[in-house]
């Protein structure tokens, strides 16, 4: 459903006129299946929200595509109701000047019954309605990350896209809102792209992980293979785990 | 509404808002307040005094001072607004366009930022107004030329910190057109960034078209400005210095206003002050870790 084909990606070093590149992604290839949670495990500066970005169809690859469906993700129209995605950022994710419902509605805009929508999508996510008119402030960081996923699965999109989505939130809340993630998944049959460092969370959700490295990818195994994997690298995170 | 409400809390600013107000509207309605023709010549009541009749006395050609104060508002304070607010709207777009599309938009606007930038204004609106001869629309036109590219440059620095924020990430995502997320997302949040500049050098721009009008090079006579009331006063200046008071005070009461209402803007649209509950508690925090640090001293 979701291709990423040998994309490729530099930032730019130093100053303005310095022609030193940095290679962030290094001829990066996966598909993600429909209804499947792929998990991408690396250490911060491994480039993954770079990857995220790319996915997400908001910023160019130097080389390669990313597909949907076959169709180019930059593509505006094929990304409206189809693609959406949760930040690691619950502050900066909704506008301060909105109110929950507001942020809720923007990308509903032009639907029918929105008002019912809002009042069942707060249910969904374990929301009271009354939180409708609270603005992001008044929220602490579990009731914010659930409106932010609130606001990603109101178009119903078939991938939505976690970028260390539970990272920034306290463990008892992070498991919640895992249990969340896993239940609006069967009842949405979406794909989740989880985004994440945190190794044991990916095993807690995820079908197939793919470990990252320095903006490559290293192995891509099944969830229930996860003991036996190949890579050093892999091995040596899931080690220092079992030694915590 | 919440922004006045702040500003009202703030009485330097409150009563600096009203001058402006009262200011703009008294300049709009002047042949109807003003209570003389401010060109009618009357020879017999040359240089006399404040009386019931002439409020501010009169000048040097017997005109109602009072009512070519009150005339004086529309090209020292209205045209100036009016120049300011173009300005303003080109530095706008250009500030967004490049603030929020990077690359090399951004890259080439700005070095046609640098450039007018590099230029004196002050010689630059003179050359101008050697171009295109003296007059007060020529100043305007200088000024807009002049002006915009710094706005540009200052609104695309606001808008470049919040188009990194995650919500505007999320926008793009679910595939809003960029037109739609600076509308929504954007405009709003620079507003107070552009507000305050545009105040802040509101009180620059009335002294400046008040200095060229004092040279000569501003508006023609026999129309009354403020800065060429002063010029017809400096003639008379050692005998009768109190013709210099009125258009003097004027423009320092006005430019004060201006740049105190700036001020108060800066607070007043501050987004984290307008939506936290109330700055006491910012305070109490504050004395409390200072409160600490003095409680550390006394201890060591
Ligand atoms: N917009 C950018 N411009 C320049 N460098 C960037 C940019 N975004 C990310 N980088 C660099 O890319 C590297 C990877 O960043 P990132 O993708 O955020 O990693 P991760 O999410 O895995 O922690 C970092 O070294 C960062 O400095
Ligand atoms: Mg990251």
């Amino acid at each position: 459903m979701l291709k990423v084909d040998c994309v490729e990606k530099s930032y730019k070093k130093g100053g303005l006129f310095s022609r030193e590149k940095q290679k962030i992604l290094k001829n990066v290839s996966f598909e993600c299946r429909r209804g499947e949670c792929l998990g991408i495990i690396g250490e911060s500066g491994s480039g993954k929200s770079t990857l995220g970005r790319l996915i997400l169809g908001i910023e160019k690859p130097d080389r390669g595509t990313v597909l949907f469906e076959g169709k180019n993700i930059q593509d505006r129209k094929v990304r409206v109701g189809n693609i959406s995605a949760v930040f690691q950022d619950y502050i900066s994710s909704i506008n301060p000047f909105f109110t929950v419902e507001e942020a809720i509605m923007e990308p509903l805009k032009g639907q029918k019954e929105i008002q019912s929508k809002i009042d069942h999508l707060l249910n969904q996510v374990g929301l009271d309605p009354s939180y409708r008119k609270k603005y992001p402030h008044e929220l602490s960081g579990g009731e914010a990350q659930r409106v932010c996923i609130a606001r990603a699965i109101s178009t119903e999109p078939k991938c939505i896209l976690l970028d260390e989505a539970t990272s920034s939130l306290d463990v008892s809340v992070q498991t919640q809102v895992l249990d969340l993630l896993k239940k609006l998944k069967k009842s949405y049959n979406m794909s989740y792209i989880f985004i994440t460092h945190d190794i044991q969370a990916a095993a807690y959700i995820c079908d197939r992980v793919i470990f990252f490295r320095n903006g490559q990818i290293e192995e891509i195994v099944k969830t229930e293979h996860l003991k036996d994997v190949q890579s050093e690298y892999a091995r040596k995170l899931l080690q220092m785990i079992i030694t915590f | 509404m919440k922004i006045l409400r702040n500003l009202s809390k703030d009485r330097l600013a409150a009563a600096s808002f009203i001058l402006i107000v009262v200011t703009i509207v008294a300049g709009i309605l002047a042949p109807y307040i003003a209570p003389h023709d401010p060109n009618e010549v009357n020879m017999r009541l040359r240089f006399a005094a404040p009386s019931w009749e002439y409020l501010l006395g009169n000048d040097h050609l017997g005109r109602c001072i009072l009512s070519r104060l009150i005339y004086g508002i529309r090209p020292s304070v209205l045209w100036v607004l009016g120049a300011l607010f173009i300005s303003v709207l080109i530095g706008a777009i250009a500030g967004f366009i490049a603030g929020y599309f990077r690359g090399k938009v951004d890259f080439f606007m700005m070095r046609i930022c640098d450039i007018m930038l590099s230029f004196p204004g002050y010689v630059m609106t003179l050359a101008v107004v050697g171009i295109l001869g003296i007059g007060l629309k020529n100043i305007l036109i200088a000024f807009i030329l002049m002006k915009w590219a710094w706005f540009a440059r200052v609104i695309r620095t606001a808008v470049m910190q919040y188009v990194e924020l995650d919500y505007v990430k999320f926008s793009k995502v679910t595939g809003m057109s960029d037109i739609q997320i600076i509308w929504k997302h954007i405009v709003p949040v620079t507003l107070s960034d552009i507000a305050v500049v545009s105040s802040g050098s509101m009180g620059s721009m009335i002294l400046q078209i008040s200095g060229f009008s004092f040279l000569g090079l501003g508006i023609q006579a026999p129309n009354a400005e403020w800065g060429m009331m002063l010029n017809e006063a400096r003639q008379v200046m050692f005998s009768r210095p109190e013709l210099m008071l009125a258009p003097g005070l004027a423009i320092i009461i006005v430019v004060s206003a201006f740049n105190f209402l700036s001020d108060a803007l800066q607070v007043a649209l501050d987004p984290k002050l307008i939506r936290s509950t109330n700055k006491f508690q910012k305070q109490e925090v504050e004395t409390e870790i200072r409160g600490g640090k003095i409680h550390e001293y006394t201890r060591s």
